[in-house]
């Protein structure tokens, strides 16, 4: 493997482009973290990265695309996985036009509805971790923060944490964007079930301190 | 009592958002005149609103005395008086309002509200000299990160349940220990944390970039009632661990917002090891770390005060009929339009 080379220092992990046998790579290192105790630091890291390829080896039985898994270096904290060329979402929201955004997080929403449906919960969708390929594939990342499970708990809290991440970077069309991904997440669930999931949502959302909707139940 | 300067303007700022009754009075150019605040120490348990906003009525004359003699501010020299509207306790909230109210009547003067959250943001930042930072806003109340973006402190990440203080007051609480007016909580486990050593296993739940701090506080305390480890090294294990997610989600933010300060507020900002655990990340990521001073991390009337100033010389002011507490006024719901 070529010398790889820094394009990403995350919060969690530094991403290097690397080359894998000839086809272009990204290799994900999760590197030590000093402010936390050595035991605590390794337990997550080594955690994760034996957690997310397997997650996202379940998401592609879901019918839902992420990059194909190479190398997965548990002693070392590393991932070696390919590279997608494409546009991350968070930057295609502004600059496509709103009949565009709109059926880009539909397409996001079906997908989310494909994982929950499968039993996977991603636990971090913001839109830096999509990617759309030129064909118009979007690729799911950062499974990290992901789970098994098919509790109606850890889809609201996923959702919700979507939701949430469209408020703070995209809140001039927050709303609309969570609207289209709602509607095709429901065209893949059961509508019962998505139902069960929003009431889940605005529950979670009461939960949260200082919100005025709560009022209505006081 | 000093004379002050002629043409220098103020405002006095109430906070009573929770169990401190503060008064403070900032110049219009951001010098903390005063900051007098009487703390409400409940003799058992938590903190009950109506006993709190009883003690509020009982000492709002003598701080407010204290504010005076503190800056050598006359009443009549008062430009506006600013106060928190929310969120907060509704009766605690109630009471430094009615306070607000009289006063800016009696004198005739404009009345700003306040958002609490957003004070401890705004005092950190003159207290610190950072101009646009990421913030992690810690207290007994709210666990924030937060930014400004558009108008408004947009935020990153927070607590799905409990708050960082609140988790740590009540761990305490249940496992016995007391506090003093001197000594919160917060300073008590802290203390305790520093000799403890074997980290115990206990939930580490990070959620994007929210946390969850409710089944770590239980955890702690069901590990602590079992009576088979030190409460040294329960308190060390709860620390590092709540701090460990709050840095991590701290650090999410940090890489998604690319900002180059980062700047740590409210109660539990004065907890060490927690400053130290942001600090390392800060650097981590060459972005500058500040820390409000102790004396503004707390709950204070020197922020109302100071953001009462900005609020009020950028258009802002607040009729008596639309004063009304709000108790669950979030964050992101205030304008700043004395921000870009």
């Amino acid at each position: 493997m070529k010398q790889p080379v820094l394009i990403k220092k995350g919060a969690e992990a530094n991403l290097y482009l690397a080359d894998w046998h000839g086809r272009k790579a990204v290799l994900k290192k999760r590197l030590p973290k000093e402010y936390r105790p050595k035991f605590l630091d390794e337990q997550i890291r080594v955690y994760r990265t034996i957690h997310e390829p397997q997650l996202m080896h379940e998401a592609k039985k879901a019918g839902v695309p992420t990059p194909v898994i190479f190398l997965v270096d548990h002693k070392n904290t590393t991932i070696v996985m390919e590279y997608v060329e494409g546009k991350q979402v968070k930057q295609l929201l502004n600059e496509v036009s709103e009949s565009q955004r709109q059926s880009l997080c539909f397409g996001i929403g079906e997908m989310i509805g494909r994982l929950h449906e499968y039993g996977i919960v991603h636990g971090d969708l913001t839109t830096s971790n999509l990617i759309q390929r030129s064909e118009g594939k979007v690729f799911f990342l950062d499974f990290g923060l992901g789970d098994k499970t098919k509790e109606l708990e850890a889809r609201g809290v996923d959702l919700h944490l979507m939701k949430r991440a469209l408020q703070s970077t995209h809140y001039e069309f927050a709303d609309e964007c969570f609207g289209s991904a709602i509607e095709g997440y429901s065209s893949v669930l059961k509508s019962e079930t998505t139902g069960n999931v929003l009431h889940k949502i605005k529950e979670i959302e009461r939960r949260g301190r200082y919100v005025a909707e709560r009022k209505e139940k006081d | 009592m000093t004379n002050r300067k002629a043409k220098e303007r103020y405002c006095l700022g109430i906070e009573s958002s929770a169990d401190d009754f503060g008064v403070g009075i900032s110049t219009f150019d951001g010098k903390i005149l005063a900051n007098a605040i009487d703390a409400y120490v409940p003799p058992e348990g938590g903190i009950h609103p109506r006993e709190a906003a009883r003690h509020h009525a009982e000492v709002a004359s003598e701080v407010l005395d204290a504010a005076f003699a503190e800056s050598g501010v006359e009443p009549r020299n008062l430009s506006v008086i600013a106060f928190t509207q929310g969120p907060g306790l509704g009766p605690c909230l109630r009471t430094g309002a009615t306070v607000a109210r009289a006063l800016a009547s009696h004198l005739k003067i404009p009345l700003v509200r306040i958002n609490h959250c957003v004070a401890h943001v705004e005092i950190g930042k003159l207290e610190t000299g950072t101009k646009n930072p990421l913030t992690l806003y810690v207290s007994g109340g709210n666990t924030i990160v937060a930014a400004f973006d558009a108008g408004r402190y947009r935020i990153f990440g927070e607590t799905l349940d409990i708050a960082l203080g609140n988790c740590l007051d009540v761990f305490a609480r249940e496992v016995g220990l007391h506090q003093k007016p001197s000594l919160p909580f917060g300073a008590v486990v802290e203390k305790l944390a520093q000799t403890g050593k074997q980290l115990m296993k206990l939930p580490y739940t990070v959620k994007g970039m929210d946390v969850s701090l409710s089944g770590l506080l239980t955890a702690a305390v069901a590990l602590s009632k079992k009576g088979e480890c030190k409460l040294e090294d329960v308190c060390y294990s709860l620390q590092e661990t709540a701090f460990s997610m709050l840095t991590e989600v701290t650090e999410r933010a940090l890489a998604h917002t690319g900002r180059d300060e980062v700047l740590l507020t409210g109660g539990v900002a004065a907890n060490k090891r927690l400053q130290s655990m942001i600090k390392s990340v800060a650097r981590e990521h060459t972005a500058r770390f500040d820390v409000v001073p102790t004396r503004f991390a707390i709950d204070n009337g020197a922020m109302i005060a100071w953001t009462g100033v900005l609020a009020y010389t950028h258009g802002a002011v607040t009729a008596i009929e639309k004063s009304q507490v709000r108790l669950r006024w979030r964050l992101e719901e205030a304008e700043i339009p004395w921000m870009q």
